[in-house]
């Protein structure tokens, strides 16, 4: 090698020391492969270990003589903690769940999409350069300061709006939610509908059609699939939020649909029990990873959904 | 677009929809807006230098941030010291070594899917595998196998317990997906071109990540290093199921220590009825937000100096 290095790639090269035999060269890369591969496998063996970890305690709950899989899914009472006759029927803690996920949703997704349309058709750049770090920001504040948003802000709005509602209701956790999968609804709504190319616009543009027309009836059909997984995402992150519930939404497992009532979610149920509420072994502890196994196959649903609708209806374009 | 409609009708269309762009946009604005007052008006009057650097108490007055402070830093540094290694790694090892085999497919499946699970869920893993560890080591404290002195830097105990180390490798967990996605991401931004010329020059794979990829990517790959490591500190769900809410006198001395962490602490005061509580939830909070800006702002820094476009 005497030839002058005359770019930065050349001197790298040559910065990384005198040449070595092939063999040892082969053998360290060998090394370095396998070890990466290990880094990588252990991502498998985390899920392996949740998924057997969760059913592993999931039987064991399964055991105890109070519980069968029958009431578990067929009844409609949740009471492990009061009362003299304890009920596991998971309805109440899921009904809980949909709930607020169901509020968060009806916030967070319209006005999210409607952002997201918003920052990627008609924003100025200077104006993105504003919103979008002002959405990362909002992306970044821990839950338990959206919870604490619930608590100490919302509910007392709610409740001069109308007396209905109680110190802990299902409005505001819902609403707190939403506040918090905004951003991201936002911002992968908006990735999607800025790899719609250039070309489609320009075409339905050609064609007469207004801002409004090409942005609706153009880019947002074209980012379908983008959009859906961005949905999807967001309400798998609602329903496994744990700290908003938590502090906000009160501890009363009921089915309901009324958005002033307390309830209590599956995570809420969690954190009560991880409290130290009840004693742990008991059967009512146990319970908390039967609760965490409907939780984890949920939103692993939920993801699989997102993921397979990115796959099969992305629009190919180029 | 069936029956055609008159120019002014689509224009006014076009109008109307601008209009609802700018009050969804507004909406999540002035919510950022409210919040960020609401809480300064609450907390600022109880933020005070000896509010940072008092332990905790029973007393509102009296109380302050300096053990979940502490706590959060030892454990959020632990959880960087682990999770980056290994997620830039594997990000490596799937973007610059693998083949697109079956075995990468599931690994890539399989990391997106682990960035859907509910941190609560990585919680209950972190009890079992780090601070019970299986039960393999007894479930009583005072059967645990120690090693080294408990007074040292070096204590170790097992099963970890609900230590600092048993916190700060469960966060690990919750944030590894997230590193290794964004790692991803910065790889695949750097052009082809720079690893063919590598590669003309004979280098081997490792040679080119090593050399070439690595520092071409280094701004993406701190930037997204820096958001995992903001979201690990806000993380308080699977830190609550593997310890609880403990009450602690001091920081922590070594990997074996009890900890507290600020996020939970804010939990703690917000769920108390009286105002008193809350006002100093709202001041721990300011704090928190704080250290969140700074790291946000790190990032912004990287984002816009650093990086050098390539093509």
């Amino acid at each position: 090698m005497t030839a002058l290095p005359t770019n930065s790639t050349a001197r790298d090269i040559t910065r990384l020391g005198r040449p070595k035999s092939v063999s040892a060269r082969v053998l360290r890369e060998r090394i370095i492969v396998g070890t990466l591969a290990v880094a990588a496998s252990f991502s498998i063996l985390v899920t392996t270990t949740i998924i057997v970890v969760l059913a592993r305690e999931t039987w064991g709950f399964f055991q105890f003589d109070e519980v069968s899989l029958g009431e578990f899914f067929g009844s409609t009472e949740w009471n492990p903690l009061l009362g003299a006759e304890k009920h596991f029927g998971i309805w109440p803690l899921i009904s809980g769940t949909l709930l607020v996920t169901a509020i968060a949703a009806s916030f967070a997704l319209p006005i999210g999409l409607i952002s997201a349309v918003y920052l990627s058709e008609y924003a100025s750049p200077k104006v993105r350069a504003t919103l979008k770090p002002s959405l990362e920001i909002l992306a970044g504040v821990p839950t338990v300061v959206y919870g604490f948003f619930a608590l100490t802000v919302i509910t007392p709005l709610l409740q001069k709006i109308s007396p209905a509602f109680g110190n802990y209701n299902a409005m505001s956790a819902g609403l707190a939610t939403g506040i918090m999968i905004l951003p991201i609804v936002c911002s992968m709504s908006e990735d999607a509908l800025r790899a719609v190319p250039r070309s489609l616009r320009d075409g339905a543009f050609a064609l007469g059609g207004t801002r409004f027309d090409v942005s609706v009836k153009v880019v947002v059909p074209a980012a379908l699939s983008g959009i859906v997984a961005a949905f999807l995402l967001a309400i798998s992150r609602a329903v496994g939020e744990t700290m908003i519930v938590a502090l906000a939404a009160g501890g009363i497992a009921q089915i309901t649909a009324n958005p002033s009532a307390e309830v209590q979610t599956m995570t809420a149920y969690m954190v009560q029990i991880f409290l130290g509420d009840a004693p742990a072994f008991g059967v009512e502890y146990k319970s908390s990873y039967a609760v965490a196994s409907m939780l984890f196959v949920m939103t692993f649903v939920l993801t699989m959904i997102g993921q397979y609708i990115l796959r099969r209806f992305r629009e190919e374009y180029d | 677009m069936s029956a055609p409609r008159s120019a002014a009708s689509r224009l006014l269309a076009n109008r109307v929809f601008l209009v609802t762009c700018l009050v969804a946009t507004n909406v999540a604005m002035l919510v950022l807006a409210v919040l960020l007052i609401s809480i300064f008006w609450q907390g600022w009057d109880t933020l005070s230098w000896k509010f940072i650097t008092s332990f905790a108490s029973r007393k509102p007055t009296d109380a302050g941030i300096m053990a979940p402070l502490m706590g959060s830093v030892w454990v959020c540094s632990i959880c960087g010291l682990v999770a980056l290694p290994l997620g830039v790694g594997t990000a490596v090892f799937l973007e610059e070594f693998a083949k697109k085999t079956r075995f990468t497919r599931v690994v890539q499946t399989n990391i997106m899917n682990l960035a859907g699970v509910p941190s609560i869920v990585y919680g209950i893993l972190g009890l079992t595998a780090f601070a019970r560890m299986f039960g393999a080591f007894g479930t009583n404290v005072e059967e645990a196998i120690t090693l080294g002195n408990e007074d040292s830097l070096l204590f170790l105990r097992l099963p970890f317990g609900s230590s600092v180390l048993a916190g700060g490798l469960t966060l690990m967990l919750v944030i590894l997906p997230v590193v290794i996605i964004s790692t991803q991401e910065a790889l695949r931004a750097v052009p082809g071109s720079l690893r063919a010329g590598a590669f003309a020059l004979g280098a081997t794979r490792w040679q080119t990540v090593w050399g070439i990829t690595l520092p071409a990517a280094i701004p993406g790959i701190m930037t997204g290093a820096i958001l995992s490591m903001s979201r690990a500190i806000g993380e308080s769900a699977p830190l609550l199921v593997l310890g609880g809410l403990l009450l602690v006198f001091n920081t922590p001395e070594n990997l074996m220590s009890d900890f507290a962490i600020l996020p939970l602490q804010i939990y703690n005061w917000a769920g108390r009825p009286q105002d008193a509580f809350h006002e100093i939830a709202a001041s721990a909070i300011i704090v928190q937000l704080a250290v969140l800006l700074l790291f946000n702002g790190i990032a912004v820094f990287i984002r816009q100096k650093l990086q050098k476009p390539l093509q």
